[in-house]
């Protein structure tokens, strides 16, 4: 299994530091969420880990090695990233935009192998997207169109995904189809990290939670552990109470906002 | 994957549209026949028969055939031809790397940058010999897309503010060019002004053959790089998910684009809207894929020159129009109602 980690890593966006000597290790084989208020540095934190931000300081290690170090190509075949609300260009299928999953396994000569094309169909037939497959993208519901993207992920056959905000836009009904489609993935041995904002949901879906806060990490471990009502009031500044999802059992946060007496 | 046709042997896989090998077939045959319509039309007229057997190098029994379309029509008709291949190309490389659908290297002013220093050189070192002139125009239109990159490329900026960069850019082109010719010797400034019409009327064999390497060398690069404009036409973000070096493969891509609006614009001036009009047609035939697109979208940027070409010989004859003012015509609307589209979204 290929490991994740960071070393004292820090990350800035035009000369502002976001996220300040991280030093975290994503366990492999299970589900991560990184959860935190809005500009709390979660996303950047994950465009970190997928190598789109070079580091200001400290280092990503990809199975031991430093990320930037190695080459590009061979990173994407170990490390698949879906970013926050991609979209597609006009009159684009499903089936190509998941052939272009298979990017980092081509060259000049070798454009359509064997593998390529068993990896496209296999993707199409995981996200229940082989009957749509001819359908340009810009036809298809949210929930559908997300499907590919991950789909096209899933062609790019890698042990780790990483994604960005995976649910947003999505009614709830797809959010959990999405969520459900990731767990499976993660069932079939994946390592899967992804900025989530539900609370409820990382608590439900992620084996593990990485609470961000100002660039620095709060809390990491199993939701059962580390979620309690004084995390919440102090990473999003809101009054909660947490009980056990009566489904799952994972913990889940029920706001007080300011409706609270009525009845 | 039915709609997929793919060649394998050991050693070499590929993949391409089942439509394509049909589209392109019809699009040639289509092409050949403009050409050929192109060649016979004229202040007098010459029979397909007579075209064909003239090129072959067969006797018609009229020895003003092989002046008139040797000399005369051809090289100006293929001419047309190429250039509407090069302009389609990059106007479809630019639509991809911007994910913009507006850009193309006459709006976003690539051809203008192109247009002042090629009439620079024609009015300041009137003796320069032709060849030179697509390379001081390669020269004109980097220029410009180095300064649009640094301007509006950053972070995925909106698809409006790259057409109001260019448009801005055209006009600072245009007025230094339109100072030049204010300076420039009667004699110069009418040859640069015949050549700015965007027009291919009087072109011979030498400017044929000061294209010819251009298109020869940029056009073979452009389909070689299609994976990789795939690639970056996702975003930034996913190409370099997907391990494309992103920086080098655009610049690459950048420069092939550029070589071919800068030298067809040397050749036959500014000539606007095809590499707007070619991607979206092709994108109807046969999808957003470019490995497909771009031989669709080439074939009909160069049908569409040389049907420009016919028409505006034959609109108001005895009276020629330039070329560029019949795309100007179908491409302004066309471009409008695309501006007006992409504001809903």
């Amino acid at each position: 299994m290929k490991g994740l980690t960071t070393q004292n890593l820090s990350l800035a966006y035009d000369g502002t530091t976001i996220i300040q000597q991280l030093t975290v290790s994503i366990p492999t084989g299970q589900i991560t969420a990184l959860v935190g208020a809005n500009g709390c540095g979660k996303s950047t934190l994950i465009k970190g880990l997928a190598r789109l931000l070079k580091p200001s300081d400290g280092m990503v290690y990809l199975d031991g090695k430093s990320i930037v170090q190695q080459s590009t190509k061979s990173v994407a075949q170990q490390l698949g990233l879906l970013p926050q609300g991609p979209t597609a260009p006009e009159g684009l299928t499903v089936k190509d935009l998941v052939a272009q999953g298979r990017y980092p396994y081509q060259n000049w000569m070798q454009q359509w192998s064997d593998q390529d094309e068993k990896l496209v169909q296999q993707a199409l037939e995981i996200t229940n997207l082989v009957e749509l497959s001819d359908r340009p993208l810009d036809t298809l519901s949210g929930g559908q169109r997300q499907r590919a993207w991950i789909a096209m992920a899933l062609a790019q056959d890698t042990e780790i995904l990483l994604l960005d905000e995976p649910t947003t836009f999505l009614d709830l009904a797809h959010q959990i189809e999405v969520l459900d489609l990731l767990h499976d993935l993660n069932q079939q041995g994946r390592t899967i990290v992804m900025v989530l904002h539900d609370l409820n949901h990382a608590c439900r879906y992620a084996d593990c939670l990485i609470v961000v806060k100002n660039g620095r990490i709060f809390a990491v471990g199993e939701p059962r552990s580390i979620m309690t009502e004084d995390l919440v009031q102090e990473v999003f500044n809101l009054e909660c109470r947490i009980y056990p999802d009566p489904i799952a059992n994972t913990p889940m946060c029920i706001p007080m906002g300011n409706k609270r007496t009525k009845n | 994957m039915k709609d997929w046709l793919m060649v394998r042997s050991p050693g070499m896989s590929f993949r391409m549209d089942r439509r394509l090998p049909a589209i392109v077939l019809a699009l040639a045959i289509a092409s050949f026949a403009a050409i050929l319509l192109n060649v016979g039309h004229g202040e007098y007229a010459i029979a397909v028969g007579d075209i064909i057997k003239t090129l072959f190098g067969i006797d018609t029994g009229n020895p003003d055939h092989v002046f008139v379309i040797q000399t005369l029509r051809l090289p100006r008709t293929l001419v047309a031809f190429m250039v509407g291949v090069a302009l389609a190309i990059s106007g479809t490389i630019f639509q991809g790397l911007t994910r913009n659908p507006l850009a193309d290297p006459s709006i976003i002013g690539i051809n203008a940058g192109a247009s002042l220093v090629a009439v620079a050189v024609i009015v300041l070192f009137p003796s320069a010999p032709v060849y030179v002139l697509p390379i001081a125009a390669f020269t004109g239109a980097l220029l410009i897309a180095i300064l649009i990159y640094g301007l509006a490329w950053n972070g995925g900026s909106s698809p409006i503010l790259l057409i109001l960069l260019g448009i801005g850019l055209s006009a600072i082109a245009g007025a230094f060019t339109s100072l030049l010719i204010t300076f420039g010797s009667i004699n110069e400034v009418s040859q640069a002004l015949v050549w700015l019409a965007g027009s291919v009327y009087g072109r011979t064999w030498e400017q044929f053959f000061s294209l010819l390497p251009w298109v020869i060398l940029f056009v073979p690069l452009a389909f070689g790089l299609t994976r990789h404009l795939n690639i970056l036409n996702l975003g930034d973000d996913i190409a370099t998910g997907l391990g494309s070096q992103i920086e080098w493969q655009r610049g690459l891509l950048v420069i092939v684009a550029v070589a071919l609006a800068g030298s067809s614009v040397a050749t036959a001036g500014n000539i606007g809207f095809v590499g707007l009009i070619a991607p979206h047609l092709g994108r109807k035939f046969i999808g957003g894929n470019h490995a497909s697109l771009l031989p669709v979208a080439a074939l009909l940027g160069g049908f569409l020159v040389v049907a420009a070409d016919f028409v505006g010989k034959t609109l108001v004859a005895p009276i020629e129009l330039p070329c560029g003012v019949i795309t100007a015509a179908i491409g302004a609307p066309f471009f409008l109602y695309l501006l007006i589209r992409n504001r809903k979204r």
